[in-house]
């Protein structure tokens, strides 16, 4: 073979090998690292993985926020409309995080499937909703619509939004608040 | 009427860069030199038109018009008046005009300063910055008008700018960042005129050049300011945090950095010829995309906020036009580009070379670009294939950038000493040897002062590969120098025979060194307590005592805040009183959180007031950042290299001896 050649073969093979590899890397860099979105519809039926990081998030349940007296541990709910989540955080929230507003939280969810966030986001300015929560809330909406025209759903879906909410508020508050206390103390150092 | 004055000056405009848009490439190829001289004047009257356009929406912040839906939406009465002025950018309609405006400041630049260039290479180029104004100037008129008015119930008030928008970061950031973005368009024309006439040699590269420098030196200022208004103005001490935003500037920058020593190449040794079209095409593209990204409303972020299909469809076909004829013409005439023999030995060089390190640094370049484009662009992906909603963390980015980075400062420090064609392997260990043993000492026995004990748990491996890569970097710029000055023995006054462009490469491989160092020092010794305090509590975080002192009401212009002030201690002695606010803006009612900062070369103090607690106690963000502001430095010190480097004084010399137009003194664009 001509040197020239020879050379220009080597070099497209090593790209061709750098390419590949690059190209595996990245996949697998992107599974490791992408985090999903998930509804807190999607975390309560147990679609969601637990202990692994992603993303949730909803409107901020009204009355929801529970502070801890001596440190900066917080307890929210979010919901979609469907199901309501329990969002445990240490830290301090955003500017913009308040009730009946939408918050998207990152973190894990835990055996008792609450979410142990580890950041938390509100929105950017007063107009906008994230896009994640605001498909949320829009599927929420039509599925309850397709409720409505069935009656056995309609049943179904009331009551487990219900029972839901009514079990989350009471097990968080006794239970979840000085587990995670704990657990913080603990992760902390 | 202000408003009319102004929508209708942008018709004009319009329709001036349609016609400058056909009527000098008409000429160009039929060689009516009077069709083409056209071009010029076309340019400076497209300015004066956009220019009384953007005059005309300051005026109506100014005055708050407030019937325009635009400054209903982005002012207000009790907006400062330097606020209202950068209102005028602070939201999507009025930054295209901003866009707009600047590229109508380069293209005019370009009527001016290329008297010296062939007639029918600077009306090409004139004709294709007109087409991509039409482009813009449609899509401000047709999706984005910011003169539409609400009439006839128009609000008495408005409903102010953004707070996080208030901010002399603002007012310098985006316009800093577009003259980058949208100086790549010269780049751009200047590679598809040179695929048009076919005429692609080291003469093109010369002139190219100064374009491409100051188009990046805007874009490196940019960026950086960008990383600065985030770090003091979100208020949590971050300075980077992968936003698809921030990326879509990042990656015209990393492809505009491989063009600036590409394009090197082309001119010194007429090689990498085509490779630097693709570039310069591959940086306006990745500027588009960037508009589009941010523009459309596309993304999942926390920054970007418009949200108009019309418009996402609008700047995708417009990019899909500009990427798609670009990259045809490319590879039909790519080719014979390639093949043109301009000066003699073109492109013979051995596997060392200064060639071969300027190659590895674009592949370096274009490669950490690729992973972050991929980055980017998979979540809207997976989110059309419906594979659900993802994002994709800074860990991802790391992985691929640091290395990288690394990787390319490695390189770095020997392309310095490399020559062009052939490099003696011998004479890059030897000369490599002494600054090799002196930054792997000093990347072994800083960290031990740097830390905040001496223990193992303490001694910090990033911080060794950070301190080592970057004085590696230092020491070799440093010793070239030195045997520069020392040719013939050492003389000062050899500093002034070394050429601008010289000193430009030097500062701004420094100043990434410096800004390395700033990464990866304040990535490892960053320390940050979330705490909750009532006033009279001090704590220590890395050696510095903070005492909150006590909270003060505060009235602002269109806020009210909360006040804290805090005295941070280093052995008993006070060192700063910081004075972090919480701020509710009415017109809104919105919370903004301004941290206080005290700034210094080695460290920042960085305080933020989180949210009130119960009773008088505040959740307080306490931190500590050694090194950050090299970050920023060293942004700076690149934008100065290049700088240095656009002011070359070959760039000023008459040139184009073929033609009598020598006689016209040239002035390259340095602003």
């Amino acid at each position: 073979m001509h040197p020239l050649r020879k050379q220009r073969l080597q070099l497209v093979i090593l790209l061709v090998v750098a390419a590949a590899l690059v190209v595996g890397l990245v996949v697998y860099m992107l599974r490791e690292n992408g985090n999903y979105f998930y509804t807190p519809a999607q975390i309560i039926s147990g679609e969601a993985p637990q202990n692994t990081f992603l993303r949730a998030g909803g409107m901020v349940v009204a009355g929801s926020i529970l502070r801890s007296e001596d440190s900066l541990w917080v307890q929210f709910q979010v919901t979609d409309g469907i199901e309501t989540l329990t969002i445990e955080h240490t830290g301090i929230l955003p500017d913009l995080f308040a009730e009946g507003e939408a918050a998207i939280a990152s973190g894990k969810v835990d055996e008792n499937l609450v979410l142990q966030a580890t950041q938390i986001l509100a929105k950017h300015d007063e107009k906008y909703t994230p896009p994640e929560v605001a498909d949320a809330m829009n599927e929420a909406y039509k599925r309850q619509q397709e409720g409505y025209s069935l009656e056995d759903a309609e049943g179904s879906l009331s009551q487990g939004a219900e029972g839901s909410l009514y079990q989350n508020a009471e097990g968080s508050l006794s239970q979840g608040a000085e587990g995670s206390l704990y657990q913080n103390a603990e992760g902390s150092k | 009427m202000t408003a009319e004055f102004g929508h209708v000056a942008l018709i004009v405009a319009l329709c001036l860069s349609v016609v400058q848009a056909i009527v000098p490439m008409v000429g160009s190829f039929a060689g009516y030199r009077t069709w083409m001289r056209l071009g010029h004047s076309l340019a400076l009257g497209q300015l004066v038109f956009v220019a009384i356009s953007f005059v005309c929406l300051t005026m109506a912040f100014l005055q708050d018009d407030f019937s325009l839906q635009y400054v209903a939406n982005n002012s207000n009465t009790l907006l400062p008046t330097q606020f209202k002025i950068s209102a005028v950018w602070g939201a999507h309609e009025g930054s295209l005009l901003l866009w707009a405006l600047i590229l109508a400041l380069w293209s005019a630049a370009v009527a001016l300063f290329s008297r010296h260039l062939p007639l029918e290479l600077s009306s090409r180029v004139l004709s294709i910055l007109g087409a991509i104004s039409v482009g813009f100037g449609l899509f401000i008129l047709l999706t984005s008008n910011p003169f539409a008015r609400i009439l006839p119930f128009s609000p008495t008030e408005g409903g102010d700018l953004n707070p996080l928008l208030q901010d002399f970061g603002l007012i310098v950031h985006p316009p800093m960042l577009y003259m980058g973005y949208v100086g790549f368009s010269v780049a751009f024309a200047f590679a598809v005129a040179a695929l048009i006439g076919g005429q692609f040699d080291s003469a093109w590269a010369r002139w190219a050049r100064p374009w491409i420098n100051s188009a990046w030196v805007f874009l490196t200022i940019g960026i950086t300011l960008g990383s600065w208004w985030a770090y003091y103005e979100l208020g949590w001490g971050g300075w980077w945090f992968w936003d698809p935003v921030e990326n879509a500037s990042l990656m015209p920058w990393l492809v505009g950095t491989a063009l600036v020593h590409s394009i090197a190449v082309t001119e010194k040794r007429g090689a990498f010829r085509s490779w630097t079209l693709l570039l310069a095409i591959l940086a306006f593209s990745l500027s588009l995309l960037g508009t589009f990204l941010v523009r459309s409303g596309v993304l999942t972020s926390v920054h970007a906020f418009a949200n108009d299909p019309e418009r996402g469809v609008f700047i995708l076909a417009f990019l899909g036009i500009v990427v798609g004829s670009s990259l045809l013409l490319f590879a039909l005439r790519g080719p014979t580009v390639q093949s043109q023999k301009g000066n003699g030995d073109v492109a013979s060089y051995s596997g060392l070379s200064r060639e071969m390190m300027l190659l590895l640094n674009n592949v370096l370049l274009v490669s950490s670009m690729a992973m972050i484009l991929i980055g980017t662009l998979y979540p809207l992906i997976a989110d059309v294939l419906d594979l659900g909603k993802i994002s994709v963390g800074p860990p991802y980015f790391n992985f691929f950038f640091v290395p990288m980075t690394l990787g390319l400062m490695v390189a770095m420090g020997f392309a310095v000493f490399s020559r062009w064609k052939k490099t003696d392997a011998q004479l890059l260990r030897q000369k490599g040897m002494i600054p090799f043993l002196l930054s792997l000492s000093a990347a072994l026995v800083l960290p031990l002062f740097l830390a905040e004990s001496l223990s193992w748990e303490s001694y910090s491996l990033i911080a060794v590969i950070t301190l080592g890569a970057s004085f590696w970097v230092v020491s070799m710029s440093i010793e070239d120098l030195w045997q520069k000055l020392s040719r013939s023995g050492f003389r000062w006054h050899n500093i002034g025979k070394l050429s601008a462009s010289y000193w430009g490469m030097q500062c701004a491989h420094i100043g990434i060194a410096v800004c390395a160092l700033g990464v990866g020092l304040s990535s490892v010794y960053d320390v940050q307590k979330d705490v909750r305090m009532v006033p009279g509590d001090r704590l220590t975080v890395a050696g510095y005592e903070f005492s909150f002192d006590r909270l003060d009401p505060v009235q602002g212009p269109n806020f009210v805040a909360s006040r804290g002030q805090i005295s941070a201690y280093k052995n008993e002695r006070l060192v700063a009183t910081l004075y972090p606010e919480k701020r509710n803006y009415k017109a809104r009612n919105q919370v903004m959180t301004e941290a206080a900062i005290d700034p210094g070369l080695t460290r920042d103090l960085y305080v933020s007031l989180g949210e009130p607690l119960k009773g008088d106690a505040w959740a307080i963000r306490l931190h500590v950042k050694p090194f950050v502001r090299c970050i920023w430095l060293g942004g700076l010190m690149i934008g100065l290299g290049g700088l240095l480097s656009v002011l070359d004084k070959r760039y000023r010399r008459r040139r184009q001896p073929k033609t009598q137009a020598a006689e016209t003194t040239l002035e390259v664009a340095a602003q």
